[in-house]
């Protein structure tokens, strides 16, 4: 098959010069993908690049935990009993020792709040996770399936988001204290995560859904099945790749709130079990001998939960204006 | 609604050169009612027992207004949309009721241009891509290959084949067609439905999309089912072309034909409204003002369905409806769907209806102005 170009109109006049010169044409004609250009964007926010610092500090300190214990030589459970408390048996206050004072306990604050950092993160970023890929997956199939599928998710996801989250949480601690879920889940960070997890896809099912509702009545997807494409093929090569930015949005933002989340279930004492140190219970502590003097004990646990999820929030703002400069999302 | 069930290959009305043969197709969409219970259900007739054939090679242009059902049909054609009722042979196979997966070798086989350039390519993906996309579904040729194909394509729509990486964002409405194009071509299809491929072009740019596609007709012997609202568009790529009119057929002829001897009154209106480059021309003619809207395609109007609109309704419109063959001793070809045809020469913006205003059925069980 021959064919003159210049028969056709919009002429190319694209003439073969030097290797060079061809070389360097080919640079420029690859196109900026969508990503590369938010990448940019997010790079010259300057609040949403000091947050990202903030958050990788957090990060090293979560991860570097140990060396913090190796330093001041305190472990994170270990309670020094003489020279940690006073002699009446209340926590002392910042000193040369421990930098941040101790606990009730008698243990170094500083060194739990490290330890405190890895649940935080964990719990968020996992929570998260679970939340967005099944939040992805089930909005992407009753916004494309539509009729039935649709009926019965879409009134699933109302449900869901209708339960008083927290008094079913309680609940179900209560009873994993008593029988575990599935014969092994007690009472514990499994669960924190199943219950933040199972509360939480339902938002962004159904921003999934309403997304794909308008997508796949776009040209494009029609074009796409009279070529052939299967079901699967649409829903994760055309579909999905529009979602993609509003679903880093959301995750962006998802996962402070996650982070809140566990620290409320464990401040109610349905979270993290002790001694495993972690902010909510620690906040949850020290709020009760707090009139009684030990400030610290309840300052810098919140200091560290505050600064952590504002500096996750700033940073998902950026994340947002970054990829959604034009304020399509609803997020 | 017929369903002739018995005999599917009894009948194989395919006679060598007809590609698709299109027989009684019925389309209905349910109407959800806004109840909470839906007790009764409501359809749009988008299409109502439309009959056509397309030959091999030929252009056959698909013309009406917004509404009446030429899109619907194109869709049905292509089984994007399941149809109601009625057949659809092509290339001597009946596809009216194949699964998905019988379907999907022949989708390589009827390809679709659609309307707006913007919207069916996917903004997130590569040219690359989106015209490899035939291939990679198909599994027909992957990394290097594809990538040859892909360029190879982009060459013979007139776009530079190093644009490969970029995305549709950073090409001209015309550009972008052409990748529309390039992608249909993929498998050299036999028959090509182009949904009204221009009409979101500017007009500079509708010429050369139009050449693109008269060239690619005569290099690769493609078979056009030409969808457009713009008569002279149709006109100028046309072999034979279809008026409908509230998802019927009005009429049928080759194209200069039914530029010369319209017989539908409404043919004869959509004429009169093309707009002429010779002002002094186009001041001496007479425009034909049909009176009111197109009806509801919900409850379409009895008989004939433009006789609400007609200047030259008369009773037996309202009763009877017309079939759809040749009138006032054309040739076979030329087929129109009206009890009182247009003569040649005949000045429809001077009849009156000989029906009065309420005896016209606008809706099925409502009279007009009652």
């Amino acid at each position: 098959m021959t064919y003159d170009i210049q028969a056709v109109g919009e002429s190319q006049g694209i003439a073969e010069p030097t290797d060079v010169v061809a070389a360097v044409a080919q640079k420029q004609i690859e196109g900026k993908s969508p990503w590369v250009l938010a990448l940019r964007r997010l790079r010259r926010d300057r609040a949403a690049m000091i947050c990202l610092g903030v958050i990788i500090l957090i990060v090293a300190c979560a991860i570097g935990a140990p060396i913090f214990a190796e330093l001041t030589g305190h472990g994170n459970m270990q309670q020094f009993t003489n020279t940690g408390l006073t002699p009446a048996g209340t926590p002392i206050g910042p000193n040369g020792t421990f930098l941040l004072g101790t606990d009730d306990l008698g243990r170094d604050l500083l060194v739990r709040i490290a330890y405190g950092a890895r649940i935080s993160l964990f719990v968020g970023v996992v929570a998260t996770a679970v939340t967005v890929i099944g939040g992805t997956v089930i909005g992407l199939a009753a916004g494309y399936f539509g009729g039935l599928v649709d009926s019965i998710l879409a009134r699933f996801m109302d449900w869901l988001l209708a339960v008083p989250f927290l008094l079913f949480a309680i609940t179900l601690f209560s009873v994993a204290v008593v029988h575990p879920i599935f014969g092994f889940i007690g009472p514990g960070l499994p669960i924190v995560i199943i219950v933040l997890g199972f509360f939480g896809w339902a938002s962004i099912g159904r921003l999934v859904r309403g997304q794909v509702l308008s997508i796949k009545e776009k040209e494009y997807i029609e074009a796409a099945r009279a070529l052939g494409a299967g079901p699967w093929r649409i829903m994760f090569v055309d579909i999905l790749p529009n979602l993609l930015a509003p679903l880093i949005v959301y995750s962006t933002l998802l996962i402070p709130a996650t982070i809140v989340g566990e620290a409320t279930l464990s401040f109610l004492g349905v979270g993290v079990q002790p001694p495993t140190a972690d902010w909510g219970q620690m906040i949850s502590d020290a709020s009760s001998i707090f009139l009684y003097g030990p400030w610290w004990y309840l300052l810098f646990p919140s200091l560290a939960l505050l600064f952590t999820t504002l500096a996750f929030n700033i940073f998902g703002d950026g994340v947002r204006d970054a990829f959604d400069p034009r304020g399509d999302l609803y997020v | 609604m017929t369903h002739e069930t018995a005999g599917a290959t009894a009948i194989t009305p395919s006679s060598g050169d007809v590609l698709l043969r299109v027989d009684n197709l019925v389309k209905y969409f349910p109407v959800k009612s806004s109840k909470l219970i839906q007790s009764q259900h409501e359809f749009v007739h988008a299409v109502e027992g439309v009959s056509l054939e397309v030959r091999r090679g030929e252009t056959l242009g698909l013309v009406g207004e917004t509404g009446c059902g030429k899109s619907t049909l194109a869709r049905c054609v292509a089984r994007l949309y399941p149809v109601t009722s009625g057949k659809i042979w092509f290339d001597g196979q009946d596809i009216t009721k194949l699964k998905p997966r019988q379907m999907r070798p022949l989708r390589r086989d009827i390809q679709m241009i659609f309307q707006d350039p913007y919207g069916s390519l996917n903004p997130r993906r590569r040219v690359g891509s989106i015209i490899g996309d035939p291939f990679s579904i198909h599994h027909t040729a992957k990394g290097e290959d594809r990538k040859k194909k892909v360029q190879h394509l982009m060459e013979l729509v007139g776009l530079n084949p190093e644009h490969f990486n970029r995305f549709p964002a950073e090409f001209s409405g015309g550009q972008r067609q052409r990748i529309g194009v390039a992608r249909a071509l993929a498998f050299n299809p036999k028959l090509i439905i182009c949904d009204e491929p221009v009409s979101a072009l500017d007009v500079s740019i509708q010429a050369q999309i139009l050449n693109l596609l008269s060239d690619l007709q005569r290099e690769l012997g493609l078979t056009y089912v030409f969808i457009a609202h713009d008569l002279s568009v149709v006109r100028h790529v046309s072999n034979r072309v279809a008026v409908m009119y509230l998802g019927k057929i009005a009429e049928q002829a080759p194209a200069e034909e039914m530029w010369n001897h319209p017989r539908h009154p409404y043919t004869d209106a959509l004429l009169s409204a093309v707009p002429l480059p010779d002002p002094e021309h186009a001041n001496q003619r007479e425009r034909i003002i049909l009176a009111g809207d197109v009806p509801s395609p919900i409850n379409p109007p009895s008989g004939c369905r433009f006789h609400p609109r007609c200047p030259k309704a008369r009773q037996t419109c309202v009763a009877e409806e017309p079939e759809l063959i040749t009138r006032l001793g054309d040739d076979s070809e030329h087929l129109a769907a009206c009890h009182f045809p247009v003569e040649d020469g005949e000045d429809i913006s001077l009849s009156k209806p000989a029906i009065a205003e309420d005896q016209r059925v606008v809706e099925s069980g409502l009279i007009a102005g009652a």
